[in-house]
């Protein structure tokens, strides 16, 4: 199931890959059929197609849908947070690091220790912002600490065992930090303090206006930032090299594109991107009728899908274009290599290492502030779920890692009631856990490489 | 090709950044090992009445793997090893004295401050325990002396004989062992009618426990004769038994097998209630582990979702032995059933093994997990209710009449009895495959799979059939808990239940059957499975920490395990044996050269 295309002329056709064709199609009927008994029931819940599996059938209102799937993106940002760091060590190391979902753990319970403190100093409601500054940058530092520490001790020694011994080494480091966690703060389940009135009311969105204001703010934003790199390149004395033998309105569309774009200092396809979403930000603001897009949302939630957002693009500034993160890269494609082109390997595993803990931790405030209790083992399910969040938007690659957990947040939340019900299943919501699960072994049957396909070094691939 | 890199024989000074390095991660241990409670909650348990307990133990023993780990040397092949001197005790010293003063600052925190709210084990009682009950003033130059003398005598370990480093082991772990197996010894002894023996040895007055100072000393002298007197015999018989041909040794391995058989027949008879209570939790997991071994250790697929197996066996028997089974209620008897589990897990295995086969090794671990988990709260939900009993489980389920023989939950010795059969079925199952083609082509496939495609094994169809042998083992084994238990719960089929097994597997020996044997003995027997307790009550809450750090250790120092199979040693070692051979060549090249100028 490696995927490798070439490979699959030379393999025989076994009785295996029959059967797993078979489930392939039972799978997909089974999705399909669970969709349009949702649309039917939707339609009309008294229509026999929507009865047929589901007796009880009701349809889902428009605002019970768009709580769903917000509660989904909410829940599916933080899993996209942890999932940057099983990705990245996947990437660098090659092998996936169990004990991340403790990292996560321990960022959230140091983030509770703290706002405890906070709040019986009585800190926590008057000055809420500072506290959660505070409280945000020692989960930071435990979490990083924490990762360091089992880098050091763990899989150091164990950078070059078979591949299968740093994966068991890390369920074991999974299992002794969260008993050692449940040791030390006793095994009761601790809540965050109540947070202020303001951040908890739920509030009306109505995304049609987002969306327009944002379009609006990238039309501005892009043209000054195209004035100004328009000026300062034609102070630029080499670009008078290689002059144009016509002049500029003559020039075909795409030269012209390309053009703005090196103005803009993106590349062309990135543009496109651009003035694509920017095109589909106006339609959806001014097309789509307004009742649909207005939400009900908590600011709870707002900020959670915010500080992932920043804390992404974070990264990405980070990978992209800071050295250190091309150095991490360069890593990623081959270690070898990299230390013959004068990269220190061992620092920037840590680094790795380190950066994966700093998304954890923040992963763990949010969800401190989200659900408001953390437990020794909050770290283990969403831990599994965020590595299945990587597989499925690509491992080794971190825009596939956040849309791989928007995509199983929404997922978890939303299929119970719209494909699961329909389909005639009783107690839907016990089954949460299970399409988490569903989702991995879907996404591996019908495309093992993931959504956004992985990125890997060639001997982690095979 | 010899390199000094150092004047033999000369002692270098004390590197002082390493001993202060090492003393401050041994405070760090020592006052993480207190507030995580370990010392508080074993206190209870006495070894030598009334001067040690399991508590104290815990603390004890980390200034002096601290020495002795501060003072190792490196001894490169071909390089003299530096001679240890005083320097190295000074490091000893400090890294345990170190030690000493990480407790000196906890004890003075524990009487000046109290942040009891985050850290739940900072309470008066581990003030009382640390300082003896004698406040600070006796507490703090007593730890300071004893961990800066533990550190001492860790460094002194370097510098001794073997023999008297294997005297010292031989009384520290004999002493140790047979304090914490007293319930067991108790037993024995009550069996063979020698109370005396035990009544002598043990402290029995007044409800505690342990051993009297008196018979702790006369143990300790008789375990300090053992390994003078032996001297090398036991090692050069096991030599022996390693060089010799294979049908000597075949017909010792036999004879030693034969000898367990007895045993295993004969002593549950003789033992008490509560031993065979262990020893049937034993059999059950390692039935478990058998059938695990096959799957990681011989095929190499880490399957970390081996308890689905084991919740459709005992499933499968309950719904078909139950009178309480909601919606197929035939009531069978249990040979009946165990054809039917035969078969359920078999589909199981396929049925979970199919999608995984062509996964890479990371891919496969995570998907199994996810099967298990998938399989748990299918067996948990509501929707499955009407077929498995939800959350409530099946009740009633039968006990196994078999002829005159009665096996039920409230007689252990019965069920011992026939957890024995399943083993020695399995056992000797996994022996004949591991050295039939099939056996063979899992190796081959674990080592690498691309060759042993090569080769013409078909890879997709022995990965299939590791899956299949080693659910129908696991199904056995959950066919057996349901008949013990007289019910099936979905809460006995989690996820730890798959990590304890493989933590067994591979602490005792990963594709070695007297290694899986061996490891669950000591693992499940002395710590206990996921929900029993074992020998050791005090450890129950914390089995699963040490589980961890147990398998981080041997992960990390010996990933063979305890008992290693020949292959597995070579292939997890393999740069030692490459340079060995490398050496070894050259020092005969240089025989050749030096002999005939």
């Amino acid at each position: 199931m490696t995927g490798v295309m070439r490979n699959r002329s030379a393999r025989r056709v076994s009785g295996v890959d029959r059967f797993l064709t078979v489930i392939r199609v039972v799978m997909a009927s089974l999705i399909i059929i669970g969709i349009l008994a949702f649309v039917a029931q939707q339609i009309d819940p008294n229509n026999p197609f929507a009865r047929w599996r589901n007796p009880g059938a009701r349809g889902l209102t428009g605002d019970q849908f768009k709580g769903l799937l917000i509660s989904g993106l909410s829940q599916g940002s933080m899993y996209g947070l942890i999932a940057l760091g099983y990705s990245m060590v996947y990437g660098v190391l090659g092998f996936i690091n169990f004990a991340h979902g403790e990292v996560f753990m321990v960022g959230a319970m140091s983030g509770f220790i703290t706002s405890d403190k906070l709040h019986a100093a009585g800190w926590w409601e008057s000055n809420f912002l500072l506290s959660l500054t505070v409280v945000t940058l020692i989960a930071i530092v435990t979490s990083t600490f924490t990762a360091v520490i089992t880098e050091r001790i763990a899989y150091r020694p164990l950078r070059n065992s078979p591949r299968l011994i740093p994966l068991i080494t890390s369920i074991g480091v999974s299992f002794f930090i969260q008993n050692a966690v449940m040791g030390l703060l006793g095994p009761a389940t601790k809540s965050y303090p109540k947070l202020p009135e303001w951040l908890t009311t739920v509030r009306s969105v109505d995304l049609g206006r987002v969306f327009v204001w944002i379009a609006g703010i990238l039309v501005v934003v892009g043209l000054l930032w195209y004035l100004w790199r328009g000026g300062s390149r034609e102070k630029d004395p080499t670009a008078d090299a290689g002059e144009l033998p016509v002049s500029e309105s003559e020039l075909p569309i795409g030269e012209k594109v390309g053009q703005v774009a090196a103005t803009l200092g993106i590349s062309v396809p990135a543009l496109r991107w651009l003035v694509s979403v920017w095109i589909a930000l106006l339609l959806l603001g001014f097309l789509v009728p307004g009742k649909v897009l207005i939400f009900a949302i908590t600011g709870t939630k707002i900020t959670v899908v915010t500080v992932a957002a920043v804390s992404m693009a974070g990264l990405w500034y980070l990978v992209e274009r800071t050295k250190t993160g091309r150095a991490m890269r360069a890593v990623a494609e081959d270690k070898e290599i990299a230390a013959l082109m004068g990269i220190n390997v061992n620092r920037i595993i840590v680094v790795t290492f380190a950066v994966g803990g700093t998304m954890a931790g923040i992963g763990g405030i949010l969800w401190g502030l989200l659900f408001r209790s953390v437990h020794h083992m909050t770290g283990f399910l969403p831990g599994i779920k965020a590595f299945t969040a990587a597989v499925v938007g690509g491992i080794g690659n971190m825009g596939g890692a956040m849309a791989g957990g928007l995509f199983l947040g929404s997922a978890e939340s939303v299929a119970p009631l719209v494909l699961m019900e329909p389909l005639g299943i009783p107690g839907v919501s016990q089954l949460k856990d299970a399409v988490a699960f569903t989702v991995l072994v879907l996404v591996l049957l019908f495309r093992p490489a993931g959504l956004f396909g992985e990125r890997l070094s060639q001997e982690d691939r095979a | 090709m010899t390199a000094t890199l150092a004047p033999s024989g000369s002692s270098v000074a004390l590197d002082w950044r390493r001993a202060l390095l090492w003393g401050g991660i041994c405070a760090l241990s020592l006052v993480s090992v207190s507030l995580i409670g370990l010392p508080v909650g074993m206190n209870k348990r006495i070894l030598i009445e009334p001067v040690l307990s399991l508590g104290y133990l815990c603390l004890l023993w980390i200034p002096l793997v601290f020495g002795y780990v501060a003072t190792t040397v490196v001894v490169l092949e071909g390089v003299e090893a530096r001679k240890s001197g005083t320097a190295d005790l000074l490091a000893g010293l400090t890294a345990g004295l170190m030690g000493g003063i990480g407790l000196t600052l906890l004890m003075v925190g524990l009487d000046t401050v109290n942040i009891r709210k985050p850290l739940v084990n900072w309470s008066p009682q581990l003030f009382r325990l640390l300082t003896f009950e004698r406040g600070l003033e006796f507490g703090i130059p007593v730890w300071l002396g004893i961990c800066a003398g533990l550190g001492l005598v860790g460094a002194v370990l370097h510098q001794l004989p073997a023999v008297a480093r294997r005297v010292m082991s031989w009384v520290l772990f004999g002493v140790m062992a047979i304090a914490i197996l007293e319930a067991v010894i108790d037993d024995l002894a009550e069996g063979f009618h020698l109370e005396w023996l035990t009544d002598a040895m043990y402290y029995k007055k007044g409800g505690t426990e342990g051993l009297t100072v008196t018979s702790a000393v006369v143990l300790a002298l008789v375990l300090a004769a053992l390994p003078v007197v032996t001297g090398g015999r036991v090692k050069a018989a096991v030599d022996h038994y390693r060089d010799a041909p294979s049908e000597d040794r075949r017909r010792t391995s036999l004879v030693l097998f034969g000898a367990i058989g007895v045993a295993c027949v004969g002593l549950p008879m003789i033992l008490g209630g509560i031993v065979n209570e262990l020893l049937a939790n034993v059999g059950l997991f390692l039935l478990l582990a058998l059938g695990l071994n096959i799957v990681v250790g011989l095929a190499g697929l880490l399957d970390l979702g081996y308890v689905a197996f084991f919740a459709v066996g005992g499933y499968t028997t309950s719904v078909l032995t139950s009178s309480n089974s909601p919606f197929f209620a035939p009531e069978w008897h249990f040979g009946i059933a165990l054809l039917f589990v035969v078969v359920m897990a078999a589909t199981a295995g396929l049925v979970i093994g199919a999608p995984v086969i062509r996964m890479r090794g990371d891919y496969l671990a995570i998907v199994t997990l996810g099967f298990g988990e998938i399989v748990r709260l299918l067996f948990l939900s509501d929707w499955l209710k009407p077929y498995f009993g939800g959350s409530q489980g099946i009740t009633k389920v039968n006990p196994v009449e078999l002829g005159p023989f009665k096996v039920q939950g409230s007689d252990p010795r019965s069920v011992f009895y026939l957890v024995l059969v399943f083993c020695a079925l399995a056992i000797y199952v996994s022996w004949r495959l591991q050295g039939s083609r099939l056996g063979r082509a899992w190796m081959a496939t674990r080592e690498d799979e691309q060759v042993a495609e090569a080769m013409g094994i078909n890879t997709v169809n022995a990965k299939l059939m590791a899956f299949v042998v080693g659910a129908t083992m696991a199904a056995f084994s959950g066919a057996v808990l349901a008949a013990k238990v007289g019910s099936v719960f979905p809460k006995s089929f989690e996820i730890l239940v798959s990590i304890i097994i493989l933590v067994v597997v591979i602490v005792g020996g990963m594709g070695n059957i007297a290694g899986v044997m061996v490891g669950s003995l000591v693992l499940i027997g002395i710590l206990g499975g996921p929900r029993q307790p074992g020998l050791l009550q005090e450890f129950q809450s914390y089995k699963l920490l040490i589980y961890g750090a147990l398998l981080v250790f041997m992960m990390l120092k010996r990933p063979e395990g305890l008992v290693p199979s020949a292959r597995r040693s070579r292939e997890l070692h393999q740069d030692e044996y490459l340079q060995d051979a490398w050496l070894g060549d050259d020092a005969e090249s240089e025989e050749d050269q030096g002999a005939p100028s």
